[in-house]
């Protein structure tokens, strides 16, 4: 039963919505896609004067072609492709121990849960903190007062000490600290989501493993990973989109000059390209990396999905 | 026989069937527990080191090897932090944007769920449907034009657009759409025959109803205020104006080097409390928010 007057009042509870829905997620679609196809588009030569842009797909081949650019996509591809398998490996096996147990449980879980409820700026900071060398590194004369805390116990086991983040620091060292980061970050929620998952999985399967006694090792990966596999695939995929956006953990760990001093910038991330050209006014390269973006979070998350098909058992 | 004995003794033949020894039961929980141990320590590691850092001075947090615990309590830490970054004129500016969006947001959010959960109208699948499918879009995607629109809003370094261009989510307008869903639809039909009008009764009904979720809600919004970091960077980065993330970032830019590191962790230890607090009392609605969501905030 749809009469007028009940139409008329649905649109009257849409219309806040709507209005802001039309000013700020419709018309930017339109726009940026509008932007990134006019070549050399920039706001501030538009208010200039009589400018008109030529169409076409020069924004894309002037991004991609970009040392800048390239770099920003293999940093993000190299975080996405490190810390997703190996976050999902370890929330998993925290989710199977911790659905293993029955004392400490709650607690544990509590404890496990706690990164997610951080600013990734401010612990950032703290992970900075633990990897930084205070002193002069990188020059010829070091003067170093403290290894800090990562490098006093690498070498109390008997380790080198390693320039992690300072001046002079390695690209490798670079990102392993990024993985560690950022895998830290992303524990928490994986973990919610499979445990979560485990709890709602049907106890007759595993009585089944135990009268046929099966070792605790094939249970893991013939029974709880199969019947997990929905929960496994969903914080794949999310980890993937959230990887690709990557920006703020670095950030947190080396500024905003987004690398060591000696080489700021070499760590930028997809989403730190996309406001960099934004702080240069240069919305058509921006729009343009940004539809990059969206085309590879869409590929990447169709994959999964089309692996995830084949592979989730139900 | 009661069914809590018939549980027992089903426990206690598939133990008998499983092969596995008292003994290597035991040891194999030793082993569990001390995986997860290993991994909680490695979790916490990061908060302890920031709070006993902020209470060492300069000094004695260049000793190497470090004290694990401070030899001298240092609490001016704090306070030199608080005046070095102005943390009170910063979480006064994200409280009131916090405030201010979050209930902003939820009156939008609750009208349009409404609509689209009891309400009938022409495309209603149609825009739901679309509404959608714009989550998929990268948010970056928005802020390029969002920018040059707030420009000519003359909104720039206001509290405006810290506000308004983030109070309609989708996420949270599906997330409240199902929990309305949920509710029997006699009881809008008993209403509506008592003569009830549509605005009362989803005032007096379904939002108490929903209150669990509208609570999640109402924390993730807040916690959002307070970590939003790249759009209040971009728009309103002025002192009247700067937010706490940005503010923290802003007043200790070098993060290598020889920086006053036990100042710089009691600015990163004020600005975690308050995020703290809140885990500590609401986190039964912090998780079911977020196994739902997938995103930080």
């Amino acid at each position: 039963m749809v009469d007028s007057k009940q139409q008329w009042k649905a649109w009257l509870y849409l219309a806040p919505a709507i209005v802001l829905l039309l000013v700020f997620t419709v018309w930017p679609i339109i726009n940026t896609v509008a932007m990134a196809f006019l070549e050399g588009y920039s706001g501030l030569t538009k208010t200039g004067g009589d400018v008109t842009f030529k169409l076409g797909v020069g924004n894309f081949t002037h991004v991609v072609a970009h040392p800048d650019f390239q770099q920003a996509l293999l940093n993000t591809c190299l975080l996405c492709v490190i810390t997703v398998p190996v976050s999902t490996i370890l929330a998993l096996l925290i989710a199977v121990a911790l659905n293993a147990i029955k004392p400490l449980r709650k607690a544990l879980q509590t404890v496990f849960f706690l990164p997610y409820v951080t600013n990734s700026i401010a612990i950032g900071m703290v992970f900075a903190a633990m990897f930084n060398v205070i002193g002069s590194v990188g020059t010829r004369r070091q003067i170093i007062s403290s290894y800090g805390i990562v490098n006093d116990v690498i070498m109390a086991l008997g380790g080198d000490w390693i320039n992690w983040i300072n001046s002079g620091s390695e690209y490798w060292a670079n990102m392993l600290v990024m993985v560690v980061y950022i895998v830290w970050n992303a524990l928490p929620f994986k973990i919610l989501v499979l445990l979560g998952g485990l709890q709602s999985v049907n106890k007759q399967y595993y009585d089944a493993a135990k009268v046929d006694s099966t070792p605790r090792w094939r249970v893991l990966t013939r029974i709880t990973v199969p019947l997990l596999s929905p929960m496994i695939a969903y914080v794949i995929i999310t980890g993937f989109i959230g990887g690709f956006k990557e920006y703020t953990s670095i950030v947190g760990i080396f500024g905003e000059k987004m690398g060591p001093v000696h080489d700021p910038g070499r760590l930028n991330t997809m989403v730190g390209m996309i406001y960099d050209s934004l702080e240069r006014d240069n919305q058509g390269g921006a729009s343009a990396a940004a539809l990059i973006l969206f085309g590879i979070i869409l590929i990447v998350t169709m994959i999964n999905l089309y692996v995830s098909k084949k592979r989730v058992h139900y | 026989m009661s069914e809590n004995t018939f549980k027992v003794m089903k426990q206690r033949n598939m133990r008998r069937i499983s092969g596995l020894t008292e003994p290597m039961r035991i040891l194999s929980q030793l082993g569990i527990y001390l995986f997860l141990f290993l991994m909680a320590l490695i979790v916490l590691f990061p908060f302890y080191w920031m709070v006993i850092s902020s209470l060492k001075s300069l000094a004695e947090y260049k000793l190497s090897p470090p004290t694990f615990w401070p030899k001298q309590v240092l609490l001016s830490n704090y306070a030199d932090a608080f005046t070095t970054a102005n943390l009170g004129t910063l979480f006064m500016n994200t409280m009131y944007v916090g405030l201010v969006s979050t209930i902003l947001s939820l009156i939008i959010t609750v009208l349009t769920a409404f609509a689209f959960a009891r309400l009938e109208f022409k495309g209603k699948e149609l825009l739901f449907g679309a509404l959608l499918a714009t989550m998929m879009i990268p948010g970056e995607l928005f802020t390029i034009t969002n920018y040059s629109t707030v420009i000519s809003f003359g909104w720039l370094n206001t509290f405006t657009v810290l506000i308004v261009p983030f109070l309609v989510s989708i996420f949270y307008i599906y997330l409240l759409r199902q929990n309305f869903l949920q509710i029997p639809n006699e009881l809008y039909l008993a209403a509506k025959v008592d003569g009830t009008g549509d605005f009362k009764y989803l005032w007096k009904v379904m939002v108490p109803l929903s209150l669990p979720t509208l609570i999640s809600i109402t924390i993730l919004k807040m916690m959002g205020a307070w970590n939003s970091y790249i759009w209040p960077r971009l728009v309103a980065n002025d002192d009247a104006h700067r937010m706490i993330t940005n503010g923290l970032r802003n007043a200790f830019t070098e993060t290598t080097g020889d920086v006053n590191y036990p100042v710089q962790m009691a600015a990163v230890a004020l600005v975690s409390l308050p995020l703290f607090l809140v885990f500590v009392f609401l986190r039964k609605y912090i998780m079911s928010g977020v196994s739902r969501s997938g995103i930080k905030g």
